[in-house]
């Protein structure tokens, strides 16, 4: 059986059970479409808060940005964990003992005013919107290296799959559905990550791993990882290239605005008691911080992986996930200096902020782009950040039933 | 016990809770950061530890810290709730 194949069945499998649970648990009530008959123990309204939050943007995403930020990724890290203490002590109890369904109904009853229940309403609306085009351009990439289609396709088809078995069940499907989620989202997270922790630095923990001498040598991962930057033209891995004054206020309006998410607020009003309030955000948090602390090892660990099997090499020898991902559009090559080798290091590889492909191809068999080459650094790659989790597996070479 | 003493007892944990909060993120994770960073733990330089990890492992214990504070409050000025108020 190929792994494509396999890959086919098991997702298969993944949307058959969501759409299961969501046909099983679909509401019979407004209660229920909302708020779940407030019924939801605090254990799975973790995980389900957990599997929301963590959606496309955290799972997919974020260890890429880190693996290119370096320190200064710890803004998302801090930032999205750290509004939950806010959350957990400051807004879960009191929304939850007030009894509303939603935070606009909250406001609008607690102020008596329909003005500010409106303007509540309109907030919502533009959070959500805007968080949902981040998600769904993370759904698109899962879709369209899957099924090898374009990446606005991709987008469709994922969010024809999403409607679907969202709007059949209401919150309780939806929780229910997010608990089943959030077992495969972390499962398919750590093994991974597990293994390549294993074959980098022989510490089956990534969390310390990542702080672990690398196999069969004495030198600490991150110092490779510092050396390697700097030889390349970047700033050190471990060092901030931002300021503190940027770094405190990006992680400070994270951190606030993840506490004032709708969707997650929302998941507060599900659960028998106040005090379950203040657990399930407990809970929630635990959830999030398997994936939030393994993130930055993932990062660190693709990112020596990926400049080690790149740097350097000539096309032809290139790996198969390079031209994979170049076939997609999401990585391009342009042999500047004619050596045929990949050259890899500090600054924009050519004009504009996206390759734009012609029907071409070069001398080596790779894309050729129609942007102009920049002139002020040596680098040839193009490379979008967003694909570093799903890439990172075959870039560690493990073997195709682990990442499939 | 009255509701006033509950009050007061809630506002001065949250504040303590709050300003750990504020240290090991804000503090260690960001302003005192690149000062920690010579000191080291394990492979990791202290302070890019706080940043990528610690302050993650410090949210988690503050939650559950005011849970159980909240619990004991709870208990003895004897709130009990009902399930589906």
């Amino acid at each position: 059986m190929s792994s494509q194949l396999l890959t086919y069945i098991f997702v298969g499998l993944s949307f058959a059970t969501y759409i299961a649970i969501a046909i099983w648990s679909r509401a019979s009530s407004t209660n229920e479409f909302y708020v779940a008959g407030k019924g939801v123990n605090p254990i799975a309204n973790g995980m389900a808060t957990a599997a929301d939050w963590m959606s496309a943007a955290s799972f997919i995403s974020m260890a890429g940005l880190i693996s290119f930020l370096g320190k200064d990724g710890a803004v998302y890290l801090m930032g999205w964990t750290g509004g939950y203490v806010l959350l957990a002590l400051l807004l879960a109890p009191y929304l939850r003992k007030f009894g509303q369904y939603t935070v606009p109904d909250f406001i609008g009853t607690r102020y008596y005013s329909k003005t500010a229940r409106l303007v509540a309403v309109l907030c919502l609306i533009f959070i959500s919107f805007t968080y949902v085009a981040g998600q769904m351009r993370g759904v698109g990439i899962v879709f369209s290296r899957f099924l090898e289609v374009e990446i606005q396709v991709g987008v469709i088809i994922g969010m024809i799959v999403v409607f679907f078995y969202a709007v059949l069940g209401g919150m309780k499907g939806i929780t229910y559905t997010q608990v089943a989620q959030y077992c495969v989202m972390i499962f398919a997270y750590l093994v991974p990550a597990i293994f390549i922790s294993i074959l980098i630095t022989g510490n089956p923990i990534p969390q310390l791993g990542f702080g672990d001498t690398l196999v069969n040598s004495s030198t600490y991962l991150l110092d490779k990882l510092d050396q390697l930057s700097i030889d390349l033209g970047f700033s050190a891995y471990t060092e901030n290239t931002k300021s503190n004054i940027d770094i405190f206020c990006i992680t400070a309006a994270l951190m606030f605005g993840t506490a004032g998410l709708p969707h997650v607020i929302v998941r507060f009003f599900t659960v028998p008691r106040v005090s379950d309030a203040r657990k399930s955000a407990g809970y929630a948090l635990v959830f999030i911080a398997f994936l939030y602390t393994t993130a930055p090892a993932v990062a660190a660990f693709s990112r020596v992986n990926f400049i080690e099997s790149i740097q350097e090499k000539s096309y032809l020898d290139s790996p198969d996930w390079f031209k994979n991902w170049e076939n997609i559009g999401l990585i391009a090559w342009q042999d500047k200096n004619d050596d045929g080798l990949i050259n890899y290091s500090a600054g924009k590889p050519f004009e504009g902020s996206r390759p734009i492909f012609s029907d071409e191809f070069g001398s080596q068999g790779q894309r050729e782009i129609k942007n102009l080459p920049t002139l002020d650094n040596s680098n040839e790659v193009y490379i979008d950040r967003d694909i570093m989790v799903l890439a990172n597996p075959e870039i560690a070479k493990l073997p195709a039933w682990l990442w499939l | 016990m009255s509701s006033q003493d509950y009050w007061k007892a809630n506002l001065k944990l949250l504040s303590v809770l709050l300003f750990v909060w504020f240290i090991i993120s804000f503090g260690f994770g960001i302003i005192f950061s690149e000062f920690l960073d010579q000191f080291s733990l394990g492979g990791f330089k202290l302070g890019f530890w706080f940043a990528q990890q610690g302050s993650i492992y410090g949210f988690v214990i503050l939650i559950f810290v005011y849970v159980i504070a909240m619990h004991f409050l709870e208990k003895k000025i004897g709130i009990k709730e009902e399930e589906n108020e």
